[in-house]
């Protein structure tokens, strides 16, 4: 077990010679700038150095570094472009930051198989361009999806706001290749839609936030590309009429592509980087999505505006062709980041509960930031009940840093109470470490670490994250 | 809830930093403003707009990592060396972040202020080097001086500039970027020709308006004709066009490089020169002068009377595409039956959030056949003097940036700075396309179309 010194991550000169002689020096940065460069990703608030950065070009450096690295003790942590939002990618105990983008190539679109194999290092986007150009759509679409990669919506389980309809990341992956610690290279599942031979591998790696190993190429399950889409914004006086409006059309057996929610501030922040004219009177948006042949997209976006302003919708607007549409869902994209005109620092969550029980948390939140005096805007995607509560905040206020915490701490609980997760799509990193236990109780956080001693012995692999090393901590803010 | 970690406390730095300086240990002022730095929560939605991050896949070479690199110096925890020196040098400064930024993070007056800090930082231990001395000191400040230069520039072209540029001893410091530049540098202008222009323009219908040119200064030289185009076309949209005495370079070239005091000693010059003018508008044809110019009032923090003279200034300046797509319509005599591109300029996209103005005029042009370009508001690489100083990134940019006009199938590439288009041109002749593909500027191809065929 690593303590927290932080000699964890020490390369000597023997051990960087032998890294460079591995990925050739052009790869293997360790200047003082280049280290503080991949000390953060998108979490607010933690940053730790890493030793080294390997930008590592084959599965065979992989092995290689990783082989190094195992037999000194080296913390590895894979990296994509460091999107993520849990700490996820930050080096707590220090050791190699091991950057898989180079591997940024897709080998193959399958149109017979309807899959794709790719290098973790492709960027979601892109993926989706080249398999849109061909008539073929992988869902999932997180909200870097720009920027983040493919391995590591793999290793986050990434969701995205088409989850509603089409599931999360988990959902697409068929197969990957592998490299253990050890340097051993293994493959699991492949193109086969059926394949249940043995243990289910590829499920378990998706989601394992780079503490098992190195994914080091994927195959993913692709669909034909909807034949149309079409959106739809519905405007409310009050949050709870919005909810409802999400409860109801789940309720009446439909289901949209995408039922997203933005609250006043978030609409008025998205706003002011979209210019897109929303409404900011209001005190909430949906935007919805269906695709699919025409004529049903048409029924269900009439059946959706109809439901809408039964709840109570003050307005409802149907996008007039699919690029309105596609401005209204860039702009929601954007949401998280705009939120960060307000106050310096923002700190997101994604406690998720059935969708029967959104209006209760949506009004949970509200009273939980008026009890602590803090400021949340949420939005999120409504429809699978994964809200985004977004703290608007300032790192440097100490002791408003600890009413955001005690805050979240509550909304957590609530999110249990009411039959949810603490995290939805996010995945538990650092910033959710203490409170996996909460949900999975002890007995899961003990087959957990058995699950992880037996990939890793040495604890090389992203050491710190996911799997709490020692008993539940305690929150603990420094003063 | 993101806790706090005991291992990260020494570097999340200190517990209460201002909100706006930071004081170094030798009792020196950083002028970073942290608000505007912690406002970037490093999302990353800069990566992908960003060239050099393209290029280099390396976080440092983001937007996001510079930023962070900011931070890092303003908290101390970084020194000012060469390394963060060529780190925030690496930057094209091409703002293409600014506009992918939702959360507004104003980038650009933060790498400006980088840079000053560098600078600063260098002249209190250094001496700065020659070329910059010339060029920033000695050079730009004194429009004579530009113009003498401009003579030099077309007798060596008279005469052969490769065996001069040889015989001086140039050619040795920016062997390869010289040798490509001059390939791609059109013809100047002889003084005789310059010596020729009338100081008013007047406007050839009924007069809506009397407008500044801003000629600015290496423009003045090597894109002469395009000035005097510029002219002839907004006489033609009823302007009349005053060519204003004792104006001088804009000085977004020093601000870009740290040289904040030299940069506002220019400005202050501009201001005075076209506040005895008396014009409506002011106008300008090269895209990175303009965004400079543009923002001459946040040059003058803590300098109140100047600040309102910089503002009117700023209140009458305009993009010469600009003002020309607000005006009436301009009646083109020629049709020109060609395949046409744009390529943004980086400072009248992102800086001055002009994209439509040029696109619109060029469709205006009877006969033409508007082809619009993948990534086209993406730099070209050439970034002010960055393809001097980084000819071998610039180049990698150039020949991505040639990978999506060659999908054009363009005939003509447009642009709306001097720069770009002596870049374009570079990337022609790299692609090997002269025989195919043309570089011009905006305001020069819409006034080829104004004249009738037999004038």
């Amino acid at each position: 077990m690593f303590s927290e010194s932080k000699e964890t991550g020490y390369i000597s000169k023997e051990i960087k010679r032998e890294l460079v002689s591995i990925v050739g020096a052009e790869w293997y940065l360790d200047s003082p700038n280049e280290l503080y460069a991949y000390s953060y990703d998108a979490t607010p608030i933690f940053q730790s150095m890493p030793n080294a950065v390997v930008m590592p070009g084959s599965v065979e450096e992989v092995a290689a570094v990783l082989k190094v690295a195992n037999r000194h003790l080296i913390p590895v942590i894979p990296r994509g472009s460091g999107t993520n939002l849990a700490g996820g990618t930050i080096p707590i105990h220090g050791g190699i930051v091991m950057n898989m983008n180079r591997f940024n190539q897709i080998h193959e679109i399958d149109q017979q198989n309807l899959t794709a194999t790719l290098g973790p290092g492709v960027v979601t986007a892109d993926l989706h361009q080249a398999v849109e150009a061909v008539g073929l759509f992988y869902p999932p679409d997180p909200g870097s999806m720009r920027i983040s990669t493919v391995g590591g919506n793999l290793a986050q389980c990434a969701g995205g706001m088409r989850g509603l309809k089409y599931g999360v990341t988990k959902d697409y992956i068929l197969g990957v290749e592998y490299v253990l610690p050890s340097g051993e290279v293994l493959r699991s599942g492949g193109k086969n839609v059926k394949d249940v031979a043995g243990y289910d591998m590829t499920r378990l790696l998706v989601g394992s936030e780079g503490t098992l190993g190195v994914i080091t190429e994927i195959t993913v399950k692709l669909l034909p590309l909807p034949e149309t889409k079409r959106t739809l914004a519905a405007y409310y006086k009050n949050l709870v009429d919005a909810a409802r409006t999400v409860e109801r059309i789940i309720a009446s057996k439909i289901i949209p592509a995408t039922i997203e929610f933005m609250d006043q501030a978030t609409m008025k922040v998205v706003d002011d980087f979209a210019g897109l004219g929303l409404p900011t009177d209001m005190k909430a948006m949906l935007l919805i999505e269906q695709d699919g042949p025409e004529e049903l997209v048409v029924r269900d976006i009439e059946k959706m505006a109809e439901i809408a302003r039964r709840e109570g919708a003050a307005d409802v607007q149907i996008a007039r062709n699919m690029e309105e549409g596609a401005k209204l869902l860039a702009a929601r994209r954007a949401a998280l980041s705009a939120l960060s005109r307000i106050r310096p620092t923002t700190i997101l969550e994604d406690a998720t509960v059935p969708r029967s029980k959104l209006a209760e948390m949506v009004e949970e939140i509200e009273r939980i930031a008026e009890k602590y005096q803090v400021q949340i805007c949420t939005f999120g995607h409504a429809g699978d009940g994964n809200l985004h509560p977004t703290c608007m905040t300032d790192e440097r206020n100490k002791e408003e840093i600890q009413r955001v915490e005690q805050a979240f701490d509550e909304i957590f609980r609530t999110a249990l109470r009411l039959g949810g997760t603490i995290t939805g799509e996010h995945g538990v990193g650092m910033a959710k470490l203490n409170y996996l236990d909460l949900q999975v109780g002890d007995g899961g956080i003990e087959l957990m670490k058995r699950i992880k001693q037996a990939f890793d012995p040495n604890n090389i692999m992203n050491p710190g994250k996911l799997v709490p090393n020692h008993g539940r901590r305690r929150l603990v803010v420094k003063k | 809830m993101s806790t706090i970690p005991e291992k990260t406390e020494q570097q999340t730095g200190p517990a209460c930093e201002s909100a706006s300086l930071i004081n170094s240990e030798n009792g020196k002022l950083h002028k970073f403003n942290m608000d505007e730095i912690l406002n970037c929560m490093h999302c990353g939605f800069c990566l992908p707009a960003c060239p050099t991050y393209r290029q280099t896949g390396r976080e440092s070479a983001s937007p996001r990592g510079r930023i962070a690199l900011m931070k890092g110096v303003a908290r101390e925890q970084l020194p000012i060396d060469e390394e963060f020196e060529n780190n925030m040098y690496l930057c094209l400064g091409c703002r293409a972040c600014e506009t992918a930024c939702p959360a507004g993070v104003p980038y650009g007056s933060l790498l400006e202020t980088a840079r000053g800090v560098i600078e600063e930082n260098k002249k209190s231990s250094q001496r700065p080097s020659w070329i910059r001395r010339i060029v920033f000191e000695k050079l730009f400040p004194y429009p004579k001086r530009i113009k003498a230069l401009g003579t030099l520039l077309w007798a060596v072209q008279a005469t052969g500039l490769q065996s001069l540029a040889a015989k001086t001893g140039l050619i040795k410091i920016f062997p390869r970027a010289m040798a490509e530049m001059q390939q791609a540098s059109g013809k100047i202008a002889s003084p005789f020709e310059r010596k020729k222009r009338k100081r008013v323009m007047k406007a050839e219908k009924e007069k809506l308006f009397t407008v500044g040119l801003f000629t600015g200064c290496v423009m003045d030289i090597l894109f002469y004709e395009t000035n005097q185009a510029t002219a002839r076309l907004l006489t033609k949209a009823g302007c009349d066009v005053v060519f204003v005495e004792n104006q001088a370079c804009c000085g977004a070239l020093h601000v870009h490089s740290g040289e904040m005091d030299l940069a506002v000693r220019l400005a202050k010059r501009n201001i005075e020169a076209f506040e005895q003018a008396n014009v409506d508008w002011i106008v300008n044809n090269a895209g990175g002068c303009g965004a400079a110019l543009k923002e001459y009032h946040h040059w003058f923090h803590g300098d109140p009377d100047w600040k309102e003279r910089a503002l009117a200034f700023v209140n009458k300046m305009r993009d010469a595409n600009e003002l020309l797509a607000e005006l009436p319509s301009l009646t083109f005599g020629k049709p020109l039956p060609v395949r046409i591109t744009y390529q943004d300029s980086c400072h009248l996209a992102h800086g001055q959030g002009i994209r439509n103005q040029p696109r619109e005029l060029l469709k205006r042009i009877p006969g033409i056949e508007y082809a619009e370009m993948e990534q086209a508001d993406s730099c070209c690489g050439s970034a002010g003097i960055y393809n001097l100083t980084h000819f071998d990134m610039s180049m990698r940019i150039l020949d991505e940036k040639m990978e999506n006009v060659k999908q054009t199938k363009a005939q003509i590439i447009a642009t709306s700075n001097p720069g770009c288009l002596l870049q374009m041109k570079q990337g022609i002749l790299r692609a090997g396309l002269q025989d195919q593909m043309e570089a011009v500027h905006v305001m020069d191809l819409l006034d080829r179309a104004m004249q009738s065929p037999h004038e």
